[in-house]
């Protein structure tokens, strides 16, 4: 345990803060880069997603792309398209959008499709267009699966980021590939405990994201029959959860 | 592709390929055997489930490369211990066979439990005869998603020098060798596939009632995203 008092206290070094690459700097290019892949992810996997789940159609291709991509290992993708493309943020760009695409497909299509049925009926009978149904009815409703998806689909990218440095990536795995090069214990368990405390940070906080997104007539529904209000749950579909992340 | 290589290093590759079987049929028998009786505890009580769930959530969270650095600080092993690689491997598969297996006893219908034992069997029995069995569908397909994504993240091992078939990887990297990283990602599909076919195998053995049935049939409560489903 005084290795973690060791490497808490090189965490907190104020020397390790400022100038040159720091752990700041490294921090920084970590969410920067995970934000942009994420965002690109998510550009191409939602809507995609969404479709699937709205119409039914392709849900067989998008299990088998879940499946394949739960087995593909990180490290492998990673050093193969360097190899093609050269040491950059190029191809560590397109590995990590094809990691997070499938979580975030699978979040999608699982949420739309856990939509009732009838309630999508009710909203036609009604005289909803199919993108009013869509976008009143079935994303509001699939939001908290939604979040879900983008949670799994951050934290695979901010996890296979800690990876890219031993391709050349800055980022905060660079304290655990130096400290493995040098043999430095305590800058070794630094990084891995900055890049634990990221990883949490950021799951936590889509976790809270994901409880405000319950529609609230969602929540007013689940009362029990004595009239008291239960918490606004909002699971992760199990696919999210257990799909892989590197 | 450079076929020559691959002729000339056959042994090796052999070799990787069984390493990685070594380290990875453990944590996948480990998480299964220690997710049944943490998933039977979390499907009885609501406190129990939302502690083991909790933290299950929170230990997958934690990234690989971040966690087989961690273990062997806390175990006190030397960091090339391929027993770091086993820990890591089996926190992360009980991790996620926990929930699994909360679900699979949950979907166990409660009325045939009652009449179990409305019938005169005892609780052990009811366990081991009614509850467990019928809880395999739920089961199995969790313990398949396991052994696919812990074929698949055994190979981050290799950055902390654990040999298995991600060495391929990094020797790639060093070497500027594609052959050797496309020959990697191929063998860990094809494990990943292995141990799927074996574990539905085993699983249709185990369920002689399914067998007439489709193979996706398994999971009742899981059906908006078949979790198992082939490569």
């Amino acid at each position: 345990m005084n290795l973690f008092a060791e490497a808490f206290r090189w965490i907190v070094d104020p020397s390790h803060w400022t100038g040159g690459p720091d752990i700041s700097g490294h921090l920084l290019e970590h969410l920067s880069v995970s934000a942009y892949c994420v965002v690109i992810a998510v550009a191409i996997a939602l809507p995609i997603g969404v479709m699937i789940g709205h119409t039914g159609k392709g849900r067989g291709a998008a299990i088998l792309i879940s499946n394949v991509a739960r087995a593909l290992p990180t490290l492998g993708l990673l050093s193969i398209l360097i190899l093609l493309f050269g040491i950059g943020l190029l191809p560590i760009t397109i590995v990590l959008v094809i990691l997070a695409i499938p979580p975030m497909l699978a979040g999608a299509y699982a949420g739309v499709e856990s939509v009732d049925k009838q309630t999508v009926d009710a909203a036609r009978a009604l005289g909803m267009s199919e993108l009013q149904i869509i976008f009143r009815v079935e994303i509001p409703l699939a939001a908290p699966l939604l979040i879900g998806g983008l949670r799994a689909c951050a934290l695979q990218v901010i996890a296979t980021l800690g990876i890219a440095s031993a391709f050349a990536f800055g980022g905060l795995g660079i304290y655990l590939i130096n400290g493995l090069a040098t043999a430095d214990y305590t800058q070794l368990l630094a990084g891995a405990i900055l890049i634990t405390v990221l990883a949490l940070i950021v799951d936590g906080a889509l976790a809270v994201v994901q409880r405000f997104v319950v529609p609230r007539g969602v929540a007013l529904g689940r009362t029990d029959p004595n009239g008291h209000q239960k918490r606004a749950r909002a699971p992760r579909p199990r696919v999210l959860q257990e799909g892989m992340q590197s | 592709m450079n076929w020559v290589w691959i002729g000339d290093n056959l042994g090796l590759i052999g070799g990787r390929i069984l390493e990685h079987l070594a380290l990875t049929a453990p944590p996948i028998v480990i998480g299964l055997v220690l997710s049944i009786p943490l998933g039977y505890a979390a499907s009885r009580s609501r406190v129990a489930r939302s502690i083991l769930l909790s933290l299950g959530g929170i230990l997958y969270t934690i990234p690989s490369i971040a966690l087989l650095v961690l273990v062997p600080v806390i175990l006190n092993l030397a960091i090339l211990n391929p027993l770091n690689l086993v820990f890591a491997l089996s926190i992360y598969a009980v991790a996620i066979m926990v929930r699994s297996a909360a679900d699979a006893f949950a979907s166990v219908p409660r009325d045939v439990v009652a009449s179990a034992a409305a019938t005169g069997f005892s609780g052990r029995q009811r366990f081991f005869e009614v509850e467990l069995p019928l809880a395999i569908p739920v089961l199995l397909a969790g313990i398949r998603v396991v052994s696919v994504s812990t074929v698949s993240i055994a190979s981050v091992g290799a950055l902390i020098g654990i040999d298995q078939l991600g060495s391929f990887f990094t020797d790639a990297f060093q070497r500027s060798f594609l052959t050797e990283a496309i020959v990697g990602v191929v063998a860990i599909l094809l494990l990943a596939a292995l141990y799927d076919i074996v574990l539905s195998r085993i699983g249709r053995a185990l369920m002689p009632w399914n067998r007439k049935q489709s193979a996706v049939m398994a999971s009742p409560k899981v059906s908006t995203v078949p979790l198992g489903g082939s490569l």
